[in-house]
């Protein structure tokens, strides 16, 4: 579902003399429907990096990254766009709203721009967020005031909404409370039985443990 | 009469308000712009008809002038007498007799027939100046044919006042091609701007002429829902009787007491049976 | 599928000074564009010769018209084009008082559109406003209160009523939320991502403010002194910017 095949990516900083940083070279690796891969080794080594190349969030420079048949590295933004819409989920540490949209909205976009009718949205993304135990109080309102732990659950529930075929995983347990990060992980479950094609970043051991299936350490592709 | 020229302009300014008069009427309601000459009279007292007048006339023609339907206005007697000054042609209050008619601001009662001309006076040709101030905008906007300006207008005044408060200066579609300000006559005299006469309108200041020919396709702006309706009097008149003409309000004493006539004064006369 | 709009070569200059050179692009169904870039990049003349509102010196702007597919809009004659600007166009400008009629209600405003287009049943105009108002968020007890009484934030926002309510295809903004209180801001983008989205409208945004570009374009390009140094998906150039001038513009946007 998700392939890596010899990729490599470098930054030129003009802003600093042109300083040109080779981040990654010859990076492979490959996730099948129904696997969780972790992306392992040290701060610094390139696991964020490359898991924005998969999610067309950075370039790729040389090389190949198939998701869903689509190569990343060279698709047109629209087809990169359809894709994370419909294929390639995405729970990412930072959330960008626009400041007054409730949180129920948020969580339901993905399915809208699918086209799903606004109450089924709406009624999916409320199932969702009860179970992450949000509380309904706080729906209506924007994330954007959150403390860390409601937002990264609100970023989960943006994650999981949709069930796409792939998923990219960014730190998803992080600054949660036990119980929640029991429900998260339950959902990884879920999502591999479903098929999902999974890759991760996990800092938490024990949650990679207990969801992944292997582990690809990126300190190989860095220079 | 061996002062002037026939009819107080030369002869080629008369040429080159015929021609422009004659492409008003081959391109029914397009304003033609034509170089106004400086009249012995102010702005705003018809200086448009009267040059348009002037052009026209002929030593034969027999001359009418009215202002608002009355001939014995101030503005009607001075246009009548400088006719008859310049040109020497024969003038009458009749309308049937008459050849050519110059008005300011109504369209007489008796319908007018082929063979006459009725010249209207104008103040403000452009039916779209108070929408779009731009000169260079409007001629634009009737190149084009964009007229949805014109009904934000009728638009707003059902918004404000629940009906097409509009009451002279009524837009007009001609031929379904231009839209026209048919002057500030009352919407009462707009059915008649379909007529057997030729309608040549002048406006001096704003150096314009437009036309309409002989049994033309005048239709009022309007909408489907608020169709345009012609005004009609509650009274008849106090004087001949009559219930189907347009009436003037006639204050008759510090009382109070008012009364209602015809605004066309020979139409009421010849009612009454008078001789005028 | 074919592009809504194409764009070949398109190149405009002031004399002896250069407004924009060889800009080509492709617009799809249901895309937003943004154009960034400073002041005096070219940006705005883009815009204005893309809209018919500048005469370009060279190129071609391809628009996929509904009745005989893509046609060359610097070609049609200007009848042809004024009525692709009031039918399938929309030009929303930074300034509502440029893009409103300030001297006639919000009714009005939003049924000129319609009229223009040869509407001519006075309830049906007034139903279809009433329903514009609402989606924009103004109340439609408001009909018959003139622009010049709403806030900038209401007249934008009636702006963009009186713009789409033919249901264009097409729509060009310049700056939409320039001019506007933050928060403010943020409705107006809430907005316009909905009726992006629901209507499936293109769109091409100038704009000079990265932030709103990031919430609301799927692609940019990134312009300097009248070329296009840079283009791509929007959250990839800003993210990953590659050209020395948008990484200097993107290091230079303050955090928050």
């Amino acid at each position: 579902m998700i392939r890596v095949e010899d990729v490599s990516k470098t930054f030129t900083l003009h802003t600093q003399g042109g300083a040109r940083i080779a981040v990654m070279r010859g990076a492979s690796l490959s996730v099948e429907p129904g696997e969780c891969v972790a992306l392992v080794g040290r701060s610094g080594a390139g696991k964020s990096t490359l898991m924005r190349m998969v999610q067309g969030n950075y370039r790729t420079d040389g090389g190949r990254i198939l998701v869903g048949g689509l190569d990343v590295a060279r698709a047109a933004p629209r087809e990169i766009l359809a894709l994370r819409r419909e294929t390639l989920g995405w729970v990412s540490q930072f959330l960008r709203v626009i400041p007054r949209v409730p949180t129920l909205d948020v969580v339901a976009e993905p399915l809208r721009n699918v086209g799903v009718a606004p109450d089924e949205a709406r009624a999916r993304a409320a199932a969702l967020l009860s179970r992450l135990n949000l509380p309904e109080a706080l729906w209506a309102l924007s994330p954007t005031t959150f403390s860390g732990g409601e937002q990264q659950r609100v970023n989960i529930a943006r994650g999981f909404v949709n069930p796409t075929p792939a998923l990219l995983l960014d730190e998803p347990t992080a600054s949660l409370d036990p119980v929640n990060r029991r429900v998260v992980l339950d959902l990884i479950h879920e999502a591999k039985a479903r098929g999902a094609a999974i890759l991760g970043i996990f800092h938490d051991a024990e949650a990679r443990a207990e969801v992944c299936d292997r582990e690809v350490d990126v300190t190989g592709f860095a220079r | 009469m061996t002062d002037y020229n026939f009819a107080y302009l030369d002869e080629d300014t008369k040429r080159m308000i015929r021609r422009a008069i004659l492409k008003a009427l081959a391109v029914p309601g397009y304003q033609v712009p034509f170089a106004s000459r400086e009249m012995p009279m102010p702005y705003g007292w018809g200086t448009g008809g009267v040059q348009v007048s002037a052009a026209i006339l002929t030593p034969e023609d027999v001359m009418k002038v009215i202002d608002q339907g009355a001939d014995d206005t101030t503005n009607a007697v001075s246009i009548r007498r400088f006719f008859e000054k310049t040109a020497g042609v024969a003038t009458t209050t009749r309308t049937a007799e008459a050849t050519v008619i110059q008005t300011r601001h109504r369209i007489p009662e008796t319908p007018l027939r082929e063979g006459q001309v009725l010249v209207y006076q104008v103040p403000i040709p452009e039916p779209l100046r108070f929408l779009e101030p731009r000169e260079t905008e409007t001629r634009r906007m009737h190149a084009l044919e964009d007229y949805g300006l014109m009904h934000v207008k009728l638009y707003e005044d059902i918004a404000r006042h629940g009906r097409i408060a509009t009451s002279y200066a009524y837009p007009v579609k001609v031929e379904g091609r231009y839209v026209m300000d048919p002057s500030p006559i009352p919407k009462f005299d707009n059915p008649r701007l379909k007529s057997e006469a030729i309608q040549l309108f002048g406006a001096g200041r704003e150096q314009r002429i437009y036309a309409l020919p002989p049994h033309c396709r005048v239709e009022s702006l309007d909408f489907e829902d608020h169709p345009f309706e012609a005004s009609k009097a509650d009274h008849p008149c106090a004087l001949c009787g009559a219930t189907g003409s347009y009436l003037d309000e006639v204050i008759t004493d510090d009382a109070g007491g008012r009364m209602f006539v015809c605004s066309d004064t020979d139409f009421c006369a010849t009612r009454r049976g008078e001789a005028a | 599928m074919t592009p809504l709009l194409e764009v070949r070569g398109l190149t405009k200059s002031y004399g002896r000074s250069l407004g924009c050179a060889e800009v080509s692009f492709d617009l799809w169904p249901g895309e937003v564009m943004g154009i960034v870039g400073e002041s005096g990049s070219g940006k705005s003349t883009l815009l204005n010769c893309l809209a018919g509102l500048l005469e370009p010196d060279a190129g071609e702007v391809i628009f996929d018209t509904r009745a005989d597919g893509p046609r060359d809009v610097l070609r049609m004659g200007e009848p042809e084009r004024r009525w692709l600007a009031r039918t399938d166009w929309a030009f929303v400008r930074q300034n509502p008082r440029d893009g409103l009629r300030m001297g006639v209600s919000a009714g009005a405003n939003v049924g000129e559109r319609l009229m223009a287009v040869g509407a001519r049943h006075y309830g049906d105009i007034r139903a279809r406003a009433t329903d514009w108002l609402r989606r924009v968020e103004i109340d439609p007890a408001r009909i018959d209160d003139r622009p010049r009484t709403f806030s900038g934030g209401m007249q934008q926002r009636l702006q963009i009523a009186r713009n789409l309510v033919t249901g264009p295809r097409l729509v060009f903004m310049d700056e939409p939320t320039g001019g506007l209180d933050v928060s403010v801001q943020a409705r107006l983008l809430d907005l316009l991502r909905g009726l992006v989205r629901d209507m499936g409208l293109s769109a091409v945004v100038v704009t000079h403010d990265l932030a709103v570009v990031r919430l609301l374009a799927h692609r940019i390009m990134v312009m300097k002194d009248g070329r296009v140094v840079e283009e791509g998906l929007t959250d990839q150039v800003l993210d990953d910017p590659r050209h020395p001038y948008t990484q200097l513009l993107v290091s230079s946007v303050l955090q928050v």
